[in-house]
């Protein structure tokens, strides 16, 4: 059971410095939306804003509401914690622990929360989780084997099986394929196709080609001019965003133009 | 920098010159000279240590009275008193320092690390003689106290008995060492924690973070595995400094030489270091031999406790290249 | 794959847990405050009552933590706290040992405590610290003169020469060993050494300086090569494609550029051993005079006074080492921040 997220007039600064400003959107459940513009144009600040992943920098902090299944995120009262509870992440590189098997990584999370679980618990997770990241038939004969052995596509598909081990609402990715070769990236192209059915999917990406791919709904991010803050140029369906922009300055990136 | 070039013009080209040659070849050579003066220091610690301390391994039984007859029995007590202290010392130390390491890494804010860390620099800079003097007059009277109590709650346990027996009323004693000693390696585990802390990868901070760790949950899966080689060698170096450590046992203990578990006793066995300083005195050639003969023992201990130490670090360090 | 139960348990996941107010620890360590207070009002010792307020508020925190916020969040909280006490017991006896040694030592220095030495030509002659202050500049200077060269140019060899071949490693390894060396054992050492070769009755401030050196060489090391390796290699390329020769490169753009670190690490490796007593024991010994001649005869030098004072016990001469100590302490703590004016200084501008 996915959930949708309403956002609205959400901005973020780094200390006194407004990074992204204005953003109002509507991201669907059980959908993959994209996110896409220029370096430094903020769409991976707001991606981590919306798992309180951006307060973790000293001096970040966010204005405006995201609601998440009607509850505000940056309400009063709301424990960051649980928020990241419910909204998974996975990030530009692969960063599974290093000091970990590949099974104690996909249980991480879970470990946290549930304190002892039963061994027959446990291994149905691990097959589970997974399973779901296309990972399990690779991996299934040497689960005790630390998770830096694999090569960084598996590593990634590792990292998302940890997310999706404790079954969040909302799975966020940071750039998923950018530190991978071509063939690892078409293979965490097909999981996210598959996994849209059972999560809300956000994707920042560097690639066109890949939104494109992936994603049902897009937003492009721009930066008014240098040194300005970034905001949220336009959002439409990738069909579309990527046939029939609204905006000039998208028609012009996607074209190729800048960026 | 446009000298050379202006020499270049000057003359037809000579590919063969030797002048820079010859600079090159003195600097070069005073810089080789400079390492191997330290090689041959190192060396000369031990080769010289066993030159004047050789005798000392087989003295007369009488030289080593009125304790001991033979060197074994001299230097077993000592060994004792050094292995006590030091102990004592990282069991209060090390736990402090990781903690404090923590503060400096991840629990201050930016602005109050440098300070936090600028303390406990200070607390290196302190000489020891100054600890030492400190530990004698003040604090040793202030612990007095905390030996009673320490004998009366737990005098009649079953092992924690043994370790709080009879309380010293001076409070000069092994315990009071340690603590002291502690105080003064605090820095040294400190400096190298908070270093390993610091590089654990944000990446990794972050994906823990990322599934819901709290902050001590996130240290507890990323910085800690991460640092645990770090941690390990910092306690060990720690070691090395405690069982080195003169003046802080030298100025604080009340010397006895009955073998006991008690650490408040009235009076302990010294340590290898403290009784150098001592003894030293006596400048009695043969009693001298000894004394040098004991820090040969004190040195080969330390150089093998930091070896491993270094050691480790070493090892970690090539295996996170990788 | 997943289970009807489980759908319907995933529908709505509240996001707000009870949390305590944020105000939470404030009151904790006011009602703390509160029962220490109360406990020295109550005819308890002071270091009891702030230990068990402490205590107090180390367990009341998580405990109602973990009936609000619920097991992790306590145990969260519980790790917060003894991690910050970790650093409120590591400042108590710094600032403990800092007050005695200004409160019993400042009153002490006077013109006469720092112009006369110990030894007197009258009966009613005051004392003072004068000739352990020379001997330690003496002696201190002396190892400096030792260490500077040798510790600058084996780290010059082991980034500019060794790069990492088989001699320098086990240099840099032997440099990091020795850093650990026991300062008795460097003290035996040069006791050793003089008198195997001048004698058993043999004490100098030069042997002194030898001794320290041993203790000063590897932290010069060190600071001189992590300074060199921050050099980059695109200036010493710049000097190499002008013809300058590697020697001149090295003299004349990289040291010039690490300056500033290497005095830094210079004048820390000073204060370090400025303070060390047990080698001086040895070697320098211990006299009433004022020697100027590091070559012959006893040097006192403040560590060492600081020591024999506190042997003797008697009140004057207790007094004697509080002032010492705190000129001591007043020289260590001037080193160290020219070390990090010094370091300020000459850091390589950015931008």
């Amino acid at each position: 059971m996915s959930k949708s997220i309403d956002v609205s007039d959400v901005n973020i600064y780094y200390g006194d410095f407004l990074a992204v400003q204005g953003v109002n959107m509507s991201i669907r459940a059980g959908a993959v939306t994209a996110f896409i513009g220029p370096s430094g144009c903020g769409k991976s600040t707001f991606l981590r804003s919306l798992n309180r992943m951006h307060e973790v920098i000293p001096g970040a902090r966010v204005e405006g509401k995201i609601v998440v299944d009607g509850q505000d995120l940056y309400g009063p009262g709301v424990d960051p914690v649980a928020v990241r509870r419910q909204v998974g992440m996975v990030f530009q590189r692969p960063n599974p622990f290093p000091t970990m098997s590949i099974y104690d990584n996909v249980l991480a999370g879970l470990k946290l929360n549930a304190g002892k679980l039963k061994k027959s618990e446990a291994d149905a997770v691990v097959e589970k989780s997974l399973r779901g990241a296309n990972l399990w038939n690779e991996v299934k004969d040497r689960l005790n084997k630390p998770g830096m052995g694999l090569s960084g596509g598996q590593q990634q598909r590792l990292c998302i099986a940890r997310a999706i081990a404790v079954e969040p609402q909302v799975l966020l990715m940071d750039e998923p394929c950018s530190a991978l070769d071509p063939i690892s990236t078409s293979a965490i192209e097909d999981l996210i196709h598959e996994l849209k059915d059972e999560f809300t999917i956000v994707i920042v990406t560097h690639n066109m080609q890949q939104a494109a791919r992936v994603s049902d709904d897009t937003g492009f991010f721009n930066l008014k001019a240098t040194g300005e803050p970034g905001h949220l140029v336009e959002f439409n369906p990738t069909k579309k965003m990527f046939a029939n922009p609204d905006d000039p300055s998208t028609e012009a990136y996607i074209s190729g133009r800048f960026g | 920098m446009t000298a050379p070039t202006a020499e270049i013009e000057d003359q037809p080209a000579d590919w063969a010159s030797v002048r820079g040659g010859i600079g090159d070849r003195i600097f070069s050579g005073a810089a080789l000279a400079a390492g191997l003066t330290i090689l041959a220091a190192l060396a000369g610690v031990f080769i010289f240590l066993l030159a004047k301390g050789a005798t000392g391994f087989s003295k007369p039984a009488g030289v080593y009275g009125p304790h001991a007859e033979s060197f074994l029995g001299y230097v077993f007590p000592l060994l004792v008193g050094t292995f006590t202290a030091s102990i004592i010392a990282l069991i209060i130390a090390v736990p402090l320092a990781f903690g404090i390491a923590l503060v400096i890494s991840h629990y201050a804010p930016k602005w109050l690390s440098a300070p936090v860390a600028f303390v406990i620099d200070l607390l290196a800079a302190v000489p020891s003689v100054v600890y030492g003097l400190w530990g004698a007059f003040f604090l040793a009277k202030k612990l007095v106290p905390m030996h009673d109590w320490l004998h009366a709650t737990f005098g009649g346990w079953p092992i924690l008995g043994a370790l709080f027996g009879e309380p010293s009323t001076a409070g000069r004693t092994v315990l009071t060492a340690g603590i002291v000693l502690a105080i003064m390696i605090l820095p040294i585990i400190t400096a190298i924690t908070r270093e390993v802390f610091s590089r654990t990868p944000r990446l990794h901070e972050e994906a823990a973070l990322a599934l819901g760790a709290t902050r001590w949950e996130m240290i507890r899966m990323t910085v800690f595995p991460y640092s645990r080689s770090g941690m390990v060698s910092a306690v060990m170096l720690g070691l090395g400094r405690a069982l080195g450590e003169t003046m802080a046992v030298t100025m604080v203990l009340s010397v006895g030489f009955d073998l006991s578990w008690n650490i408040i006793a009235q009076s302990s066995p010294t340590s290898i270091a403290a009784n150098v300083a001592l003894k030293y005195k006596e400048r009695s050639a043969d009693l001298l031999n000894v004394l040098v003969a004991t820090g040969l023992v004190l040195f080969l201990l330390t150089f093998l406790v930091n070896f491993a130490a270094r050691w480790v670090i070493g090892r970690s360090e090539r295996r996170m290249a990788r | 794959m997943t289970t009807v139960q489980e759908v319907q348990e995933r529908v709505h996941i509240p996001l707000v847990h009870p949390r305590l107010p944020r105000t939470a620890p404030v009151i904790v360590a006011g009602i703390a405050v509160a029962l220490g207070l109360l406990l020295l009002v109550l005819g308890m010792g002071l270091v009891p009552a702030v230990v068990i307020a402490a205590v107090a508020h180390l367990v009341v925190l998580p405990l109602w933590s973990v009936f609000v916020e619920g097991r992790r969040g306590a145990t969260d909280r519980m790790m917060t706290g003894l991690i910050w006490a970790t650093f409120l017991v590591a400042v108590v006896p710094l600032v403990s040992l800092l007050w005695r040694v200004v409160a019993k030592g400042a009153g002490r220095i006077d013109g006469t405590f720092l112009s006369y030495s110990f030894f007197k030509t009258q009966v009613d002659q005051p004392v003072g610290i004068y000739h352990a202050i020379i001997g330690t500049l003496i002696i201190t200077i002396g190892a400096a003169v030792i260490s500077v060269p040798v510790g600058v140019m084996a780290a010059i060899y082991l980034v500019e020469y060794g790069k990492k071949n088989k001699l320098a490693k086990a240099i840099t390894f032997l440099v990091d060993v020795m850093t650990g060396i026991p300062s008795i054992v460097a003290g035996l050492f040069a006791f050793a050494v003089f008198t195997l070769v001048f004698g058993p009755a043999y004490v100098s401030g030069f042997g002194g300086s030898v001794a320290l050196s041993l203790l000063m060489i590897p932290i010069v090391v060190r600071a001189t090569e992590e300074m060199l390796m921050l050099v980059p290699d695109d200036l010493r390329e710049a000097a190499y494609a002008l013809g300058t020769p590697k020697w001149k490169t090295i003299v004349r753009i990289v040291l010039p550029t690490a300056l500033g670190g290497i005095l830094t690490g210079i004048t820390l490796a000073t204060s370090r051993v400025i303070g060390e007593t047990a080698p001086l024991l040895l070697i320098a010994g211990a006299t009433d005079r004022t020697n100027m001649n590091p070559f012959d005869g006893a040097m006192t030098t403040l560590p060492v006074l600081i020591y024999g004072q506190n042997l003797r016990g008697d009140a004057p001469a207790e007094a004697i080492a509080w002032g010492a100590a705190f000129i001591l302490i007043i020289i260590v703590m001037v080193l160290n921040l020219v070390a990090r004016i010094v370091g300020k200084i000459f850091a390589p501008k950015k931008g």
